[in-house]
């Protein structure tokens, strides 16, 4: 990678720890995606914000580097651990809030817009097309690149990290012309948003840095967004094309057998004890849908619904939210389903959720049972 | 292909797996050992080895993991991989842990327990002893 008089200076040093620092991983960044150079970014979206995954070292590493590091373009972030609002219902031991609250003024103290939210292209204003952005959460960087028309690496939390504090980010092939090396057939008929994110869960398996797809009729937001979260949580595939791709590429359908074959890869359970929807968090749309389907049903089980805290406000405003208490729901900002510490195997036997996201990581990282349905089905089922 | 994502200068043991890693969830932050049932190197301890695998896997929060297995001293020495993914390239970065690509030969002929002296300065990049 070439590196520019002034750039070249920095990762040897002549600029300071933290700048040496950041120009390494962004020249490690760099020479893993087969970039010539670095260019400016004008938004950074930070992953390794939830002490439930960065734990004790992340939080030292924070802790020291907000001491002398500030970002210097627009940077939002991932949910965290827990809503401070209503953290107390919860069992969550002290030191886990305290670490929790230690992260968050580490990163607030470098600058960061305290956005808690997986899905920053739905909360904030899009730049126009053709933007350089550095967005760590996967499923922010897939819907960036598909439908927002921007432009961006699936960042790790460290590369995300770096772009921030420099304003880079490394050229690869993602911000330029990417060529897909599949093109996705969707077959599966009448598909709902869990059929989208099983589509979404294949895709990533067998797409390389991004994927064609064809096939799709109209598709809502929430369906979008279960297409990105699924892609996002299986692979390191970033995009997704909206065409059918030329005559050389490898074609491959995703019908029902396949679609089967996921859903028995992430459903081991008939029944679950708990619900959780969002994972992606919720927009003000599902919100106000959600709200729609339940009117004059409550549920029979808990059911604990993730969103960003802007969204939270704005349907606290429209009355969303006493609503959604009314029909039984927990409503928690700030966080989100994925890599949760609020749901604990002692305490629970299995979830019922509609996020594939959701199901891989409740599974592999809570160690707790999936059963999967759609958010039609799940208020047809649970709720009366 | 040959690269070099993060220099460095070091000698030691290799412990080879032909699985990909996914840092998040399959290593344990303290023991370094893989605690991921479905790996090849189930049980095995990845601490001052020189780690060579085909590429990471998973979310990008593993980055951390690899700064925090470095910070517990629980890190392998060096890593070396087939194809370079972000989360591995940058958590190597950040962690100061030589990190480099070579040839699907290559790969194919290194072994467990091979001693090998690795130096990013060297035209050679490795030296097998």
């Amino acid at each position: 990678m070439e590196l520019t008089r002034e750039e070249e200076s920095a990762l040897k040093g002549e600029q300071g720890e933290i700048m040496q620092m950041a120009y390494r991983i962004l020249v490690a960044t760099g020479e893993a995606t087969d970039a010539e150079k670095l260019i400016p970014i004008e938004w950074a979206h930070l992953s390794g914000v939830n002490y439930n995954t960065i734990g004790d070292a992340g939080e030292e590493f924070l802790s020291t580097l907000s001491k002398d590091a500030r970002v210097t373009v627009k940077t939002t972030l991932n949910p965290m651990g827990f809503d401070i609002d209503n953290v107390s219902n919860y069992k969550l031991d002290e030191n886990f809030i305290s670490k929790q609250l230690s992260i968050r003024n580490s990163y607030e103290t470098m600058g960061v817009i305290p956005s808690f939210s997986c899905i920053p292209y739905e909360i904030f204003d899009i730049p126009k097309n053709g933007t350089q952005v550095a967005f760590a959460e996967s499923n922010a960087a897939i819907h960036a690149n598909s439908y927002d028309d921007l432009k961006t690496n699936k960042e790790s939390a460290f590369s995300a990290l770096a772009s921030a504090i420099v304003g880079k980010s490394p050229y690869s092939s993602l911000r330029k012309e990417d060529t897909p090396n599949i093109t996705i057939e969707m077959k599966v008929k009448n598909p709902n948003e869990l059929s989208y994110g099983m589509l979404g869960f294949f895709a990533g398996k067998v797409g390389d840095t991004s994927v064609n797809i064809s096939g799709l009729g109209e598709m809502d937001q929430r369906q979008c967004k279960a297409m990105c979260g699924g892609m996002g949580t299986s692979g390191t595939c970033a995009k997704f094309n909206f065409s059918k791709g030329d005559s050389n590429t490898e074609k491959i359908e995703f019908d029902e057998k396949e679609m089967k074959n996921v859903f028995d890869e992430l459903n081991t359970s008939e029944k679950g004890d708990l619900i959780t929807l969002g994972s992606p968090q919720l927009g003000l749309d599902e919100i106000s849908d959600l709200t729609a389907k339940l009117k004059g049903r409550s549920f029979e089980k808990r059911c604990m619904v993730f969103l960003p805290r802007t969204v939270k406000e704005q349907a606290q405003k429209i009355g969303y939210i006493s609503e959604l208490e009314r029909a039984g729901c927990e409503i928690l900002s700030d966080c989100c389903t994925c890599l949760t510490p609020l749901i604990c195997k002692d305490d629970v036997d299995a979830v019922t959720t509609n996020s594939i996201k959701g199901a891989f990581y409740l599974k592999n990282s809570n160690g707790v049972g999936i059963n999967l349905k759609s958010l039609q089905q799940i208020v047809e089922d649970e709720t009366r | 292909m040959n690269k070099i994502l993060v220099s460095g200068k070091v000698e030691g043991i290799v412990l080879k797996s032909n699985d990909p890693i996914n840092f998040l969830g399959t290593v344990d932050k303290k023991t370094g050992i893989i605690s991921d049932k479905e790996h090849s190197l189930f049980e095995k301890s990845i601490k001052n080895s020189i780690l060579v695998f085909p590429s990471g896997i998973g979310s990008s929060v593993g980055a951390y993991t690899i700064y925090s297995i470095k910070s517990n001293n629980t890190a392998p020495i060096a890593m070396i991989c087939k194809k370079a993914d972000l989360t591995v390239a940058t958590g190597c970065a950040l962690a100061n842990i030589p990190l480099i690509t070579i040839t699907d030969e290559e790969f194919e002929s290194i072994k467990t327990g091979m001693k090998l002296s690795l130096n990013t300065d060297s035209t050679t990049l490795i030296h097998y002893q």
